[in-house]
């Protein structure tokens, strides 16, 4: 099963890293649609610091939905996602690898870019490292609950649309927790609490979740 | 695990049309019975509110709503898992008919509310408040329910893939409710809830309790006849159907 697991995971890297520009375009609105808020709100940095934690964790849950297309749909088109569900191989696994390619080909590089765009919204250094943990913690949910939309319109013709609407209000208790976490730590106080619950939170995604997956997956190939 | 005979009728759809028709009115006699009475006790015989006035009488309309919005959510997610898990087409019937209807009270809960809140609180809307939130994000998840259905031309696809979606929806309607319950109270203590004040006067009391059976027997009510109607579309074709609509019996 671990080889099954790692094999899967190998495989969906390999295939990322060829198509460059769609791990590319993520990060790209990522950047782009936070340096639209400083235009829009205000360049003024008091502000920038109040509203910044906030606007980078809704872009970041925006732009993580941008990547969920090729998650399962072109498994799916050249039968290959048939293929696993005939195999031995649990399908909750199979797709625990696949959640796990994507996290590591979308979500990490935009984990590392945070603390960049962090600081132009004027955070405090001192506030990156809880900033770092909290998505690194969340952030494993967030593309379980991605994958999960994916899953669920993988029967549709035109998925892209309302995934959005499934997705976006299960996703409220990360941004809360996430953004709570850092404003403990822009006032100085301990944040590890949410940062906990954010722990939580990903076990029961990463154990519960696969399950959820497997069986929308199941509906949807049919 | 052997069930008893009866049990397996309500997975018939001639038999549930059959006891939906025969509860239907009576459930709509109660219904309108208990919020006529409850309406009438809590807005005329009930005596105003000692701080808020006339205002308070919300009280009648307001948590009930928000209350049936919570358990609309729980029918339809655990007749959209029965009927997922035991491939139960009538309990996916049943979760399809309550969404709407939850959604409906959901957004009655929240204008009432907004509506108790720009006199008391002096805002229509506060961002801040956990339970506004909570009944907001309540009423996301029934229309991205509903959503979703409604992106499925095949129905049998529709109903598992909904299913599912109420499923993981409902083990994240708890979750949601402490994290927006824990959120915020950095900057300000959590608003005080009048609910959460253990006495309530024995006269506004009964009319309370009064609105909420009430409104349950409402909820009901409305669901069994849109099972109804849901069964009617879902059974078209069948020959029962046509014989119990034409007035024979089936």
């Amino acid at each position: 099963m671990k080889r099954a697991f790692l094999a899967i995971l190998q495989r969906d890297l390999q295939i990322a890293f060829r198509r460059v520009s769609e791990i590319a375009n993520p990060l790209l609105f990522f950047i782009i649609v936070a340096s639209l808020f400083p235009l829009a709100v205000s360049p003024d940095s008091d502000h920038l610091r109040s509203i910044g934690s906030g606007v980078l964790w809704v872009v970041a849950l925006l732009s993580s939905l941008l990547a969920l297309e090729g998650l399962f749909r072109a498994d799916a088109e050249d039968g290959s996602l048939e293929q696993l569900m005939l195999s031995p191989v649990p399908l909750g696994v199979a797709a625990l690898a696949k959640v796990t390619a994507h996290w590591l080909v979308t979500i990490v590089p935009l984990v590392v870019l945070t603390p960049v765009l962090a600081l132009s919204f004027a955070l405090p250094v001192g506030v990156l490292p809880v900033m770092a943990f909290a998505l690194l913690l969340a952030t494993p949910t967030l593309s379980v609950l991605v994958a999960l939309g994916a899953a669920l319109t993988l029967g549709l013709r035109r998925g892209g649309a309302i995934v959005g609407l499934l997705v976006l209000p299960l996703t409220a208790p990360l941004l809360i927790f996430g953004t709570r976490a850092i404003d403990l730590a822009l006032y100085g106080e301990s944040a590890v609490a949410p940062l906990y619950l954010l722990a939580a939170l990903a076990a029961l995604a990463v154990s519960l979740g696969p399950v959820a997956i497997a069986a929308a997956l199941r509906v949807g190939v049919e | 695990m052997k069930l008893p005979r009866w049990f397996h009728l309500f997975g018939s759809p001639p038999f549930v049309y059959r006891l939906a028709g025969a509860l239907t009115p009576w459930l709509g006699i109660i219904a309108c019975t208990l919020l006529i009475v409850g309406a009438y006790w809590g807005l005329v015989v009930a005596p105003p509110d000692a701080v808020q006035g006339e205002v308070y009488r919300i009280l009648y309309i307001h948590p009930q709503t928000a209350y049936v919005s919570m358990m609309a959510y729980v029918v339809m997610a655990v007749t959209a898992g029965i009927g997922y898990i035991w491939r139960i087409k009538l309990a996916h019937a049943v979760a399809v008919s309550a969404a709407p209807i939850g959604a409906s009270f959901t957004a009655c809960a929240l204008v009432s509310g907004s509506l108790w809140g720009r006199p008391t609180w002096g805002t229509y809307w506060e961002w801040g408040d956990p339970r506004i939130m909570f009944e907001t994000l309540l009423l996301f998840l029934f229309l991205s329910y509903l959503a979703l259905r409604a992106a499925f031309e095949d129905r049998d696809k529709a109903d598992r893939v909904s299913a599912i979606l109420a499923v993981v929806g409902v083990v994240n309607v708890p979750i949601i409710h402490y994290s927006v319950l824990w959120w915020n109270t950095l900057h300000q203590g959590p608003t005080i809830s009048k609910l959460d004040s253990p006495s309530m006067a024995t006269e506004f009391l009964i009319p309370f309790l009064i609105m909420i059976t009430g409104f349950t027997f409402c909820f009901y009510w409305l669901l069994l006849s849109r099972l109804k109607a849901e069964i009617v579309e879902r059974e078209r074709d069948t020959r029962w159907l046509q014989d119990a609509l034409q007035g024979g019996r089936p």
